[in-house]
């Protein structure tokens, strides 16, 4: 790898200990993926609240000392490292319901942890959004922008929606960017990398939401590391069946781009979107593969649902706004409890808009700073989503084996009913 | 008993040897397995219930959730991380994920190493100079 003279500097120590370590994990990592050299970056999201795994922090760090929480978690240090102040523009997804610990894994003590890493956090520097959707609130990158971004829904949400440059970082790569304010110049950011080389040929009708998370999940799937360019899509999509897209792709495979011709900015032609269509393979998406999709989502031998989470990734304004508007007048089945998830900002326009009482008044409950795939539920019961990725990973993050997808709309009259008469349409 | 010996790019430095854990699809390290047990738990994987801890793990490339790393680094807590990975095709989440995990990965390989190596063989990998020896478990 070339480095240049500051990078350098930082790997020699010259810039302090966090800037070194930062510099010896990010160097080890380009070296893997084959880089050259860095580019600077100052857009980074990281993943610094995320504790899958409450045991091993009382394990590693019993004094929970934020510092060394941060060394051995983030920096990967066993020596105990001092961050003054993260050179890069950085936000953080902390996510933890402050009100509700008993509803998350890790009850009481992950609630503390996160409260001490947020604090953590402020004092060098990082702006907590508490979200897997950055882009929502406060962090939007703009086209050809160099970022270093993590969550594996906002990563393709920013290159391929927003014409942001990001490779898939992990929690560490990101941290080590946020300090030194380099990412490895490779792969999304150089502009060759980014061409289309599947073409996805869309032969169903694309209007609801559901749909956008089916051929999401299906195309993931599929494509390896591949990147798909959808054409014939019939419908233009708002900012939800992006988001589900994003999100449905990048549980089932690795999407990390993908292109709409004539919707995303670098997909303005075809041919701008594939580099002249040279090289392509192609992939049918017809009724036969959204069935396929749909039946893989839907793995119950019940249909009573007990649990209805909505809000992943965290829900938009206009989706909370939805809900409110079909609770109305209704009221939440004895047997089953609604959770919809959202950030702190939406939430407090929930609030002032009176989405949140109409929810809460029908017997649901709004919650910020929290994701349903790390809940606590009874491994026996039921729950229904109308997000794929939701249903993707609760299996092996909480351990529920019976599980419902389909439109918001099915999940709503499921939280009303306690029924599931959701199918394909 | 016979010996393959395939030729690739260093992606994380190192020595290893033991017994390959073969999968032709791809590997998520958050979700695919139970950090705590070392046991793939992700549904309808290929590899489901069995054991990647102390293994050498082979797969087709890294899939799943940037927690990725988040999940190999808790293996490495644990003590149930793989010894070394081989990867047909590397990306950044197996690229990120060895560096937390420290062990050594390798891929583009001159063979598929999908197709060449089975569950069961003995696998030496030399990070450092791209090599991986496999000796067969039959044949």
């Amino acid at each position: 790898m070339k480095l240049a003279p500051d990078e350098q500097r930082m790997l020699e120590g010259k810039k302090g200990l966090a800037n070194q370590k930062a510099m010896q994990l990010l160097v080890e990592y380009a070296e893997g993926l084959g880089a050259e050299a860095f580019v600077d970056t100052n857009n980074v999201t990281v993943l610094t609240g995320l504790f899958p795994y409450p045991d091993l922090i009382k394990k590693l760090v019993p004094s929970l000392d934020p510092d060394e929480i941060a060394s051995k978690f983030f920096l990967n240090s066993d020596e105990r490292v001092v961050v003054d102040r993260v050179k890069a523009f950085t936000t953080s997804h902390i996510y933890r319901n402050q009100e509700y610990p008993e509803i998350q894994q890790g009850g009481e003590f992950l609630c503390e942890v996160t409260k001490i890493m947020e604090e953590y956090c402020k004092r060098i520097g990082i702006i907590n959004l508490a979200t897997c959707t950055p882009y929502q609130v406060g962090n939007l990158p703009v086209k050809g922008e160099h970022c270093a971004w993590t969550e594996s829904s906002a990563i393709p949400f920013c290159n391929s929606v927003l014409g942001g440059r990001t490779n898939i970082e992990g929690l560490h790569s990101a941290f080590a960017s946020a300090i030194t304010g380099k990412t490895p110049l490779w792969g999304m950011h150089l502009e060759e990398n980014r061409l289309g080389n599947v073409i996805i040929h869309v032969e169903v009708d694309m209007n609801e939401i559901e749909d956008w998370n089916l051929i999401g999940y299906y195309v993931g799937g599929q494509i390896g590391l591949d990147i798909p360019v959808y054409r014939n899509i019939n419908k233009t999509p708002d900012l939800t069946r992006l988001m589900a897209l994003c999100a449905s792709g990048a549980a089932s495979g690795s999407t990390v781009i993908f292109h709409i011709v004539g919707v995303t900015p670098e997909a303005l032609t075809f041919e701008a979107a594939s580099g002249h269509g040279k090289n392509l393979r192609a992939l049918k998406y017809g009724t036969e593969q959204r069935k396929e999709t749909y039946e893989k989502l839907n793995h119950s031998d019940r249909d009573n649902v007990d649990i209805v989470v909505l809000g992943c990734p965290h829900y938009t304004l206009e989706r909370v706004r939805a809900v409110a508007n079909m609770l109305e007048g209704k009221r939440v089945h004895e047997n089953t409890v609604l959770y919809v998830t959202t950030c702190r900002m939406i939430k407090a326009l929930a609030d002032s808009n009176g989405y949140t009482e109409a929810i809460t008044k029908a017997g649901g409950l709004i919650l910020e700073d929290t994701c349903g795939i790390f809940f606590d539920f009874d491994t026996s019961k039921v729950l229904a989503s109308d997000s794929a990725k939701m249903v993707h990973y609760v299996p092996s993050t909480t351990g529920l084996k019976r599980l419902w997808f389909g439109t918001t709309e099915e999940c709503i009259n499921a939280a009303i009913t306690g029924k599931w008469k959701g199918e394909l349409k | 008993m016979s010996t393959i010996v395939l030729k690739g790019r260093k992606v994380h430095g190192g020595l290893a040897e033991g017994e390959a854990m073969v999968t032709r699809g791809g590997f998520a390290g958050f979700g695919s397995f139970d950090v705590h047990t070392g046991v793939v738990v992700e549904l309808g994987h290929e590899l489901v219930g069995k054991n990647i801890s102390g293994k050498i793990l082979v797969f087709r490339s890294g899939k799943g959730s940037s927690a990725w790393s988040i999940g190999a680094q808790a293996s490495r807590f644990t003590g149930n991380s793989p010894k070394a990975l081989i990867v047909k095709k590397s990306n950044p989440q197996v690229a990120l994920g060895v560096v937390v995990m420290r062990i050594p990965a390798i891929t583009d390989l001159d063979e598929d190493p999908t197709e060449v190596i089975s569950t069961g063989d003995w696998v030496k990998v030399d990070a450092e100079r791209g090599l991986v020896e496999i000796t067969k478990e039959k044949g």
